[in-house]
Formats: structure tokens, C-alpha cells, sequence
């Protein structure tokens, strides 16, 4: 059992009642079992807590809808869920939260859903949301999703906004310019290959105007999908200075260099793009130390048409929920990562990021948790992959890890084959 | 996935498909160029035909307009004796239209043996080898900013009509670097024949991140760059480059990094001038420089017509011993 939010790593039974962890190591006295998962050999952890992924419901269901893609999840180890507000229509509204939560007790509830609700209405970036009402609603924090706010002054006043109400800020650094046209980090590969490059740039320009904005408004902000070396010193820096900030990256940009698009893969087109072994170096030291301290799937399924056509007019974006653990658990293997660090920025880090009592195994804590036999190889088979979304550059690739049972809440939501 | 300099050779080495000259091999370019030389001859008979591709039928694909390119592709094609179907795409970016894909599975149920494909999109040739039934040939005639493999082919072959050797020679090639797919694949060519130096020349802004990794000197300086040179190859510059904020004006491009006679005459005195066409006058090159007698620019146009019915019948050839071993 590993526990990293209270250090525990042993050996031990876990009781679980009316959806709660009751016990550990010892039965309580009055507790009558139901169901017994022998979970020798095995690492039982807390179920995973995803920051970033793409349900494609409301507005994208040709390409993946909630029911899939919560049956992916839990399959994955996975056991919350959050969605950025880039839905169609967007989340600014309470309307579509609740829709979102109607959609998802449809599909049985598999998997808990949080929303980010949008930071300015239609994340169009000049008026603000109704961020108080979205807060009531249930969005664990605001965000602007992909889309720009150009207008620094808007930007600003989002920010103080968001602080009123105490809620964090998702932050996606892009700089629009920089962006604009772009499909590949702007290095090596895109000269040899002709394609227009996404300098470092674009992430950097950008993150630094926001944590100015940030350091002077004093909200809490979380920045999305860091990909540069020199984007997680300034988030160093900003942390040494005492700003509330914190940083995730995609499972994907700690495996996966420029070098993987150059036979035109468009299964490689993502956004940040994937950058040079440097910034993967750099990223890795910084889930290390914390810097990064969450790794998230950054789900993006796709439809086949989406991704066959000649790169630049692909859609960018990587279908991850099925690899973000066999993914994290071979950093570990590798030695980059501590097996409890490694859990540790997919359960405790997300959880402390949304602010949510999850993610951990403590006693009266949700029992959400995943048991995994850490040494089961497989290959990913795209035709099995439980996403609609099929676009993954791990096809084919063999993984370990593998999920054999997800109890969310108490409940099992994801069990073995007979 | 497959890199293109993997897909474009079958597994006894045969080239089946010319995707690109990064990585294709010294044996095989000297192979096509070659070739090219044997078919030399056919353009001066009477009857200016071989039978090799008769009874074979090549689709011109192209999604950019180009009239050159097209024109010679075509006469290649019936100078080998093959039936030529050329189709004119306008790929509108608002009209969604036909996805290449299915463009390609429409074409295919009328049993084409060879595709040459113009798009503007990088890696396009690549996708259409990717997805085409494995006895169809493709050939790039350009894709994107990628690669446009006959035309550098053509530009070595010239070079060799006039040169001794590759491995004395300093060959500079001038101005949009970045948006072109004709200094790539020549980068390409030159070094795999062992040119003694390759430069570029271009402003800042008409440079690549990172191209001297692709085996270049880097100038931008054009006086410098020219020193000493050998061969002197212009590209054409595009005017959507000053609505982009590449470059402030024609005019100054052309005072900067113009071909007069006098710049050339910091070259060698017998250094050869080139310009994979159309010229601009005035804006890449003088007149008196395109018009004089070191230009080998209408000789490029001639030899084109040569390589580029070498590398058909090479392909169609490859692919023909292919389905010969598979009986």
C-alpha cells in the first residue's frame, strides 16, 4: 500500500464502509465484510486524480462522450476527473455544470467529474464570468482554458475577481503571436521537416507577464502544462519568492521528444508541443522536486479523420487517459522518480491543487483507490483502447502497469475479467 | 511511423517512391543522375519517346497551382510513353472540400501506377505514400516547406554538366531559406555528393532555427557569402513576405541580397549562376545577371525534363521487379 500524502509504504489490510477507508491493518470490531479483494503482490493506492482532460461532452461527441471516456478513466486507475471549461458551450454558466453532472449519473457515475469554470464569458477574454455563481455551482477553480486574453488589463482584473471569491486560477501559458501557425517546437526537427515551429517562447513570453499579474494581484494560480526548461525556472523563481503557484505537466512530455515527430506521426502533433531532450531533462527534475507537482493525462481524444490528413492540418492533442499511470510508473522504474513521488504527483499533488480532501488513504478519507500489478506487461492495442479516442503515439508500445481494480467511493467501478 | 527516407525504398533497397533526398543515399543519387544523362539524348530525336512507361498511367496530383513544374512532369511522362491524367486541386482553406484521403482512395479505384503530388503542406507526398496501395509509385514535386527532391535533382545534375567535381566545390544558395523546400532538398543533394562547403545567405527573419545543423555555413552577409563561390543558386522571394513583417521592402532585399554583377563578380569568374524559377527581376537577381553568360537557369528547365523521366522510370521500374519477385 502506498499512501505518499501520509508517507505510508507497507504491507497492510485496508477496510473500507459506507464509502469511507474505516480501518487499516485492523478490522473494526463491528465490521461485516461484503467483498474481500486479495490485493497480495499488488500496489494499492489512491485512486488517481487527473487535472486536465478532454470529455468532448457537451459539443464534441463525434469525437468522445462522458460515458466512454469515465468507463477509460476508471479502467486507467483514475478516480476524478477534471475538465477544463473549453466545452461547447463553455462551462460559464451553471447550466452546463449541471448538465455535466446529469450526463455523468447517466453513465453511472464511474468516475467523479470537476469542472474549471470559465475565467471571461465564452472565454472570449473581454468580459468577465459569473464567477461567484459557478463557484456556487460546484467548479473547484476558474481558467481560460487554450483560448488567449490578450487585453493584460482584463487579465488583471479576472485575476483580482477570481481572488475575491478565493478561488485558484488555471493558467495555460500561450503566447497567440508565437503560436500562431505553428505546429512543432521550433527547433531541429521542424527545419529539417519544413514545419512551422512553436518557439519556447510562446510559453515562456507569456508566463511571465502572468506571473507578474499574479505576483501583484496575490490570487492563487495553477499553471497548466508546462513543456520548457526555462518555463520551470521561472516557476522556481516565483515559488522561491512566495507566490501561491503551482504546475503540472502532461504524462507524455517526460517520454517523448521533437525527434518522435519526425516521420510526420500526427499521433505526436500536441499542444504544448513535444521539446527538446533539455526541457524534458528539465521537466523531469521538476516533478522531482516538486516544482511540477502534478503530472496530468492532457486528454485529448480524437476522431480518425481529426488525425489523418498531413500534419499541419491535424488537430493537435494526445488521447492519455489510459497512459498516464503505465507512463508515471516508468519514470519510477527508471529511477528518475521515487515510486511514492511518482504516486504521490498523480494523487496528493492534483488533489492539493483543486483544494479537494482527495487523493490520499488516510482514515475517514473517500475511498476512492485503484489496486495495480505493477509488473503486468501489455501492449496497447489501439482497437482495445476503451477511449473513442484512439490517437495515441504509445500504439503498439508494450506498458506496465496494469489496473486490475478501481473502487470509487466505496464502490467498484472498474473489476478484473473473470 | 516511417520516416519518408525509409518508406521511399523497398526492402531490397530499390527506390520505389521519391519522398525526399534527406538520407537517400550517394549510390542512388549518382544512380538517378545517371539516368537522367542516358535520357539526354531523347529530347534531341526526331521522335522524342522511349516505351519503358507505356501502358502506364501517371496522375499529376497538385493541390498548388504550378504551371512549370506540371508542364515538365507531364512531358516526362509522355516521353516515356505513358497515359498522363493531370488534376488541378484549388485547396481553398475556408472550403472544407474533399479530404486528401478520400481524394486519393477516388483516384486510386481507377488503377493509377504513379502519383506526383504538389501540396502545400509539408509531409503530404509522405501521408499519400502512407496510404496508397503498396504497387503505386510517388513522387514529390513538392510539399510544403519539406522537400522538393527533382528539382534539386535537376540543379546537381546541371551542376555536374559543368563542374569536374563535388568535392572542390563551394555552392551558396540565397535567400528565403525558411519557407523553402528547394534549399532543403539541395542542402540535401550537396552534401550527400560531397560538396567541399554549403552556405546560405538570408536576412535573419529568412533563416531557420537551427539550420546550420542541417550541414551549412550560415551568412547574413551576402558579400561575404559569395566569396570564392562556385555556384550561386537564387531563390525566388515570395511579396507575402513583407506582409508577414519578414522583411520591410523588396527594394531592400534587393540592395542587400541581390544578385548584380557586380556581387557576382565576388564569386569565382567561372562560377555558375541558378534560380529554380520563375525569376523576379529586380528583386532577387538583375536581368543582366539571369540574361548573362554564366546563367545556366534555361538549361535547368531543359535538364528537368531528363531527371525527372529518370526518376519515373526507376520508380515504376522498382515497383516492377517488386510484383515480378512476388510472383
Amino acid at each position: 500500500m502506498i499512501d505518499p500524502a501520509h508517507g505510508v509504504d507497507r504491507q497492510a489490510d485496508l477496510y473500507v464502509a459506507d464509502g469511507r477507508i474505516v480501518a487499516l491493518g485492523q478490522a473494526p470490531s463491528d465490521f461485516r465484510e461484503e467483498l474481500e479483494i486479495d490485493a497480495s503482490g499488488k500496489l494499492v493506492c489512491p485512486g488517481l486524480v487527473d487535472l486536465c482532460a478532454r470529455l468532448r461532452e457537451p459539443g464534441a461527441e463525434h469525437k468522445a462522450d462522458i460515458a466512454s471516456e469515465t468507463r477509460a478513466a476508471v479502467s486507467a486507475g483514475i478516480t476524478t476527473l477534471c475538465m477544463p471549461p473549453d466545452t461547447d458551450p463553455a462551462i460559464d454558466e451553471p447550466a452546463v455544470v449541471e448538465l455535466i453532472r446529469t450526463r455523468n449519473a447517466a453513465a453511472g457515475s464511474l468516475c467523479r467529474i470537476v469542472t474549471v469554470g470559465a475565467l471571461t464569458r465564452g472565454l472570449e477574454g473581454t468580459l468577465l464570468s459569473e464567477m461567484a455563481t459557478l463557484r456556487e455551482a460546484g467548479c473547484v477553480a476558474v481558467g481560460n482554458a487554450l483560448r488567449p486574453i490578450e487585453n493584460t488589463l482584463v487579465l488583471r482584473r479576472a485575476l483580482e475577481y477570481a481572488a475575491t471569491y478565493d478561488l485558484t486560477v488555471f493558467m495555460t501559458p500561450r503566447d497567440p503571436w508565437l503560436y500562431q501557425g505553428g505546429c512543432v517546437h521550433e527547433g531541429a526537427v521542424a527545419t529539417r521537416l519544413g514545419l512551422p515551429g512553436i518557439p519556447a517562447a510562446a510559453e515562456t513570453a507569456a508566463l511571465a507577464r502572468d506571473l507578474a499579474l499574479v505576483e501583484e494581484v496575490g490570487v492563487r494560480a495553477h499553471f497548466g502544462r508546462i513543456s520548457t526548461a526555462r518555463g520551470v525556472e521561472l516557476l522556481r523563481g516565483a515559488v522561491a519568492s512566495g507566490l501561491q503557484v503551482t504546475a503540472d505537466t502532461a504524462a507524455h512530455q517526460l517520454h517523448l521528444c521533437e525527434e518522435a515527430v519526425a516521420g510526420f506521426d500526427s499521433d505526436c502533433r500536441v499542444d504544448p508541443p513535444l521539446r527538446t531532450a533539455a526541457d524534458r531533462a528539465a521537466l523531469c527534475s521538476a516533478v522531482r522536486e516538486g516544482t511540477l507537482s502534478a503530472l496530468c493525462s492532457d486528454h485529448q481524444p480524437h476522431d480518425a479523420d481529426a488525425k489523418e490528413q498531413p500534419f499541419c492540418a491535424t488537430e493537435p492533442g494526445i488521447s492519455g487517459l489510459e497512459t498516464l499511470l503505465p507512463l508515471t510508473l516508468a519514470l519510477a522504474r527508471r529511477g528518475e522518480l521515487s515510486l511514492m513521488v511518482a504516486i504521490e504527483r498523480l494523487t496528493a499533488g492534483p488533489a492539493r491543487v483543486l483544494g479537494l480532501d482527495l487523493g490520499h488513504l488516510g482514515i475517514g478519507a473517500a475511498a476512492d483507490l485503484c489496486v495495480v500489478d505493477v509488473d503486468s506487461s501489455y501492449r496497447l492495442d489501439g482497437e482495445r483502447m476503451l477511449s473513442r479516442g484512439r490517437n495515441s503515439p504509445f500504439k503498439g508500445a508494450t506498458l506496465q502497469g496494469r489496473v486490475e481494480w478501481t473502487l470509487l467511493e466505496g464502490r467498484v467501478v472498474h473489476a478484473p475479467k473473470p | 511511423m516511417i520516416q519518408p527516407r525509409q518508406l521511399q525504398l523497398d526492402e531490397h533497397g530499390r527506390l520505389r517512391h521519391l519522398l525526399t533526398l534527406d538520407g537517400l543515399s550517394r549510390e542512388h543519387l549518382i544512380a538517378i543522375l545517371d539516368t537522367a544523362e542516358s535520357f539526354m539524348g531523347v529530347t534531341r530525336r526526331e521522335v522524342k519517346k522511349v516505351p519503358l512507361l507505356r501502358g502506364k498511367t501517371v496522375v499529376n496530383l497538385f493541390f498548388e497551382a504550378s504551371t512549370r513544374t506540371r508542364t515538365t512532369f507531364e512531358l516526362a511522362a509522355k516521353r516515356l510513353s505513358a497515359d498522363v491524367l493531370s488534376l488541378s486541386i484549388e485547396h481553398s482553406s475556408t472550403s472544407k472540400g474533399e479530404t486528401l484521403l478520400d481524394t486519393l482512395r477516388n483516384l486510386e479505384a481507377m488503377q493509377v501506377d504513379v502519383f506526383v503530388v504538389r501540396h502545400a503542406l509539408s509531409g503530404a507526398a509522405h501521408f499519400v505514400a502512407q496510404h496508397c496501395e503498396p504497387e503505386v509509385a510517388v513522387l514529390n514535386a513538392g510539399d510544403g516547406r519539406h522537400a522538393h527532391p527533382t528539382q534539386a535533382l535537376l540543379d546537381v545534375f546541371t551542376i555536374r554538366r559543368h563542374k569536374p567535381s563535388f568535392g572542390e566545390l563551394r555552392a551558396v544558395i540565397v535567400g528565403d531559406i525558411l519557407h523553402s523546400r528547394v534549399a532543403r532538398s539541395q542542402i540535401h543533394a550537396l552534401n550527400t555528393l560531397g560538396c567541399a562547403e554549403v552556405r546560405v545567405v538570408a536576412p535573419r527573419t529568412l533563416l531557420p532555427v537551427g539550420v546550420e545543423q542541417l550541414g551549412v555555413k550560415v551568412y547574413t552577409d551576402l558579400v561575404r557569402g559569395l566569396r570564392d563561390a562556385d555556384v550561386v543558386i537564387m531563390l525566388r522571394l515570395q511579396h507575402e513576405r513583407m506582409q508577414g513583417a519578414l522583411l520591410p521592402t523588396e527594394h531592400e532585399f534587393y540592395r542587400c541580397f541581390g544578385l548584380t554583377e557586380e556581387r557576382l563578380a565576388l564569386a569565382r569568374p567561372d562560377a555558375l549562376v541558378m534560380h529554380p524559377g520563375p525569376i523576379n527581376r529586380g528583386v532577387e537577381i538583375s536581368s543582366a545577371v539571369a540574361d548573362g553568360s554564366q546563367s545556366v537557369i534555361l538549361e535547368q528547365v531543359t535538364n528537368g525534363i531528363a531527371v525527372r523521366m529518370a526518376v519515373m522510370a526507376m520508380v515504376v521500374g522498382a515497383q516492377a521487379q517488386a510484383s515480378r519477385g512476388a510472383h
